[in-house]
């Protein structure tokens, strides 16, 4: 007789899901509030940086750039009536991020020799603001130079795949990785933990049930639920963010699914360890969110980690996505071009299902 | 004894169960013949459920072997266990899905028809009132109907040897009473079956017993010839007897 023991463990697996309030809230609410909190409060672009400007010139011309960097939207101009040496006082006291200084000659310099110089100065304390504040600001000079026609020289450096810095690029595709494995590695943890706690995994291990069978059942759902979960953020982030798609489709599913499995590894592999759901839940989170916000690449770039933390993003899982489907989203990469993550990927799924599976034992501890 | 081994349903020689330290079976010496219904009777922590889990395949001994329906619980466990059903001490069903769902799952897996499990299940759960096609989830049921349906469960494959851990406690005489009438049928069908129970009156009904005290057996047989050898009206005064 052909096993249906599988089947039978998905679909009870699947009514306690529609029946728990709880996974469908971390399901649905999740992904939610991350982008929400992602795509509006930790936006990473700045708005309403407040500038200093000391316009000596004091011509049209002048308050015509003045004007430029208001008109940008991200900048926030005022006039303080100090001398100009206050200025590191104005740093000091934070009162602005940025200084423009435009020079006596300003107007009349720029007549005559199609060419001039207005100084910039900038807080860099915070780098990652100050490289943006920079770029910003070569952006607005760099149009104004355009529309009057004055210089013919392009300032703009050229930022490849996102020429805008538009921080949504960044994070849908790290929002996607994140919860994947937080959905996959807490869930499935928490499922088989639970059915511990209340002594119905005794029940099924009394009945001639394999461990693969138990395993299989109990995670298909789970995987639905955060392919669900992956596409969800990709329409939001695509429609709401602007978020381009440049790859394959079929090539990001099967690499999501590839990635959701790795994910679940862990989880089952957390659930042999722990005894109880709280355990199983520290546990999981502990081991997928700090290192997927942290160590992947999501935020913080890992070429600029110590050497000692670059070595440790090698057995994130996130880091191998993250390259995967920010190639495939952002630049239209193909099979062949990320086959390195792919292989690193498979491996770790492939020793972690591996261990899980013989680490789950048919008899009580 | 290849002779009477034939008619044995389990036969233990010195199963002993350690935690660490701590000995909770310690050298259970047992046969159990077929048909039996025979009880384990203890205080809270003799060591009762331990030795049925171990007799289940769910835990390994730490030393001695076991034989239970013809197999060995160290090394043949998959095969005991198509052949064994059990109904452990805690509800241990699907609190969250309705009673025919939990029926289904247990159908499943263990490979049963749908339509002869649910024949099953119809016979042992009509009885008492119990509707299979009612939408109410199981946690909603009073513990009497939760224990009937996972006896259920536990007898949808047909075992031969049936264990059930305190399948009565915390529920009312006339459901235990119903209870008992079907492990009555149930070996009189044949089946051996397996009980643990604090009710001494419940004792009484089995074919045999063994009082256990710290993990040791400290008297086996029947409750007959038991209270006879210590001169006591009833199993109560008897344990009461032995354990002080
Ligand atoms: N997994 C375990 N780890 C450590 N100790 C255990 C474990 N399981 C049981 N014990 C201990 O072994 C002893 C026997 O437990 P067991 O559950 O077998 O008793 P019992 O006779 O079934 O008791 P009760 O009537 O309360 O059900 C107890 O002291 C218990 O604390
Ligand atoms: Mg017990």
């Amino acid at each position: 007789m052909k096993s249906n023991r599988i089947p039978a463990i998905m679909l009870k697996e699947a009514n306690h899901i529609l029946r728990d309030p709880r996974t469908l809230l971390i399901v649905v609410l999740m992904p939610i509030v991350q982008l929400i909190m992602f795509g509006y409060a930790m936006n990473m672009e700045i708005r309403n940086l407040r500038m200093a400007v000391f316009d000596y010139s004091h011509t049209p011309t002048s308050r015509e750039l003045v004007n430029d960097f208001s008109a940008s939207g991200k900048f926030q101009v005022s006039y303080p009536n100090l001398p100009e040496d206050s200025i590191n006082q104005l740093f000091f006291s934070r009162k602005y991020e940025a200084v423009l200084l435009i020079p006596k000659g300003f107007a009349e310099e720029l007549n005559r020799l199609k060419k001039t110089d207005v100084q910039l100065l900038i807080d860099a304390s915070d780098p990652n603001a100050a490289t943006l504040i920079r770029s910003y600001c070569t952006s607005v000079i760099g149009r104004y130079n355009q529309l009057e026609k004055y210089s013919p020289i392009d300032v703009r450096t050229n930022i490849l795949y996102n020429p805008d810095m538009r921080s949504a690029y960044f994070f849908v595709p790290g929002l996607i990785a994140m919860i994947l494995v937080m959905v996959s590695a807490l869930l499935t943890s928490i499922a088989i933990t639970r059915e511990k706690e209340l002594g119905t995994l005794e029940q099924i291990l009394v009945s001639p049930i394999r461990s693969h069978e138990i395993v299989i059942g109990k995670v298909l759902p789970y995987i639905i639920l955060a392919l669900l979960d992956a596409l969800f953020i990709l329409t939001v982030g695509m429609t709401l963010f602007g978020v381009p798609f440049r790859g394959s489709f079929p090539l990001f599913l099967g690499f999501t699914l590839l990635y959701v499995l790795a994910a679940l590894s862990l989880g089952l592999l957390v659930s042999t360890v722990a005894q109880t759901q709280q355990v199983a839940m520290m546990m999981a989170l502990t081991m997928t969110m700090l290192p997927t916000i942290m160590l992947s690449g999501f935020i913080f770039p890992i070429a600029s980690m110590p050497k000692l933390l670059q070595l440790f993003t090698y057995i994130v899982p996130a880091k191998y996505y993250l390259q995967i489907i920010r190639g495939i989203m952002l630049k239209g990469n193909n099979l062949t071009q990320l086959l390195q993550p792919m292989l690193a990927l498979i491996i770790m799924t492939v020793v972690m299902l591996a261990v899980a599976v013989k680490r789950f034992s048919l008899r009580l501890k | 004894m290849p002779d009477n081994s034939k008619s044995l349903m389990i036969q233990t020689t010195d199963l002993t169960k350690r935690f660490g330290r701590f000995t909770a079976v310690d050298k259970l010496n047992l046969s159990i013949e077929k048909g039996e219904i025979f009880g384990f009777l203890g205080a809270n922590g003799a060591g009762k459920t331990t030795a049925i889990r171990m007799l289940c395949g769910l835990l390994k001994p730490t030393s001695g072997t076991a034989v239970v329906a013809d197999c060995d619980i160290t090394h043949q466990s998959e095969q005991l266990k198509t052949r064994i059903g059990y109904m452990s001490q805690r509800f241990a069903l699907y609190e969250d899905l309705t009673v025919k769902e939990n029926v289904l799952f247990y159908s499943g897996i263990y490979q049963v028809e749908t339509s002869r499990a649910l024949s099953v299940a119809e016979e042992l759960l009509s009885e008492m009132g119990i509707d299979l096609g009612s939408k109410a989830l199981t946690s909603s049921l009073p513990l009497g109907f939760k224990q009937r349906l996972a006896l259920t469960c536990s007898l949808l494959h047909d075992p031969r040897l049936l264990f059930l851990d305190e399948p009565t406690s915390g529920v009312d005489p006339q459901a235990r009473r119903a209870f008992w009438n079907v492990i009555n049928r149930l070996a009189e069908k044949g089946k051996t079956v397996i009980v643990t129970t604090h009710f001494m009156d419940e004792a009484e009904y089995c074919h045999r017993v063994v009082i256990m005290q710290e993990g040791k057996a400290i008297a086996l047989g029947e409750p007959a010839v038991l209270k006879n050898e210590h001169s006591v009206p009833n199993m109560q005064q008897l344990f009461l007897k032995l354990v002080s």
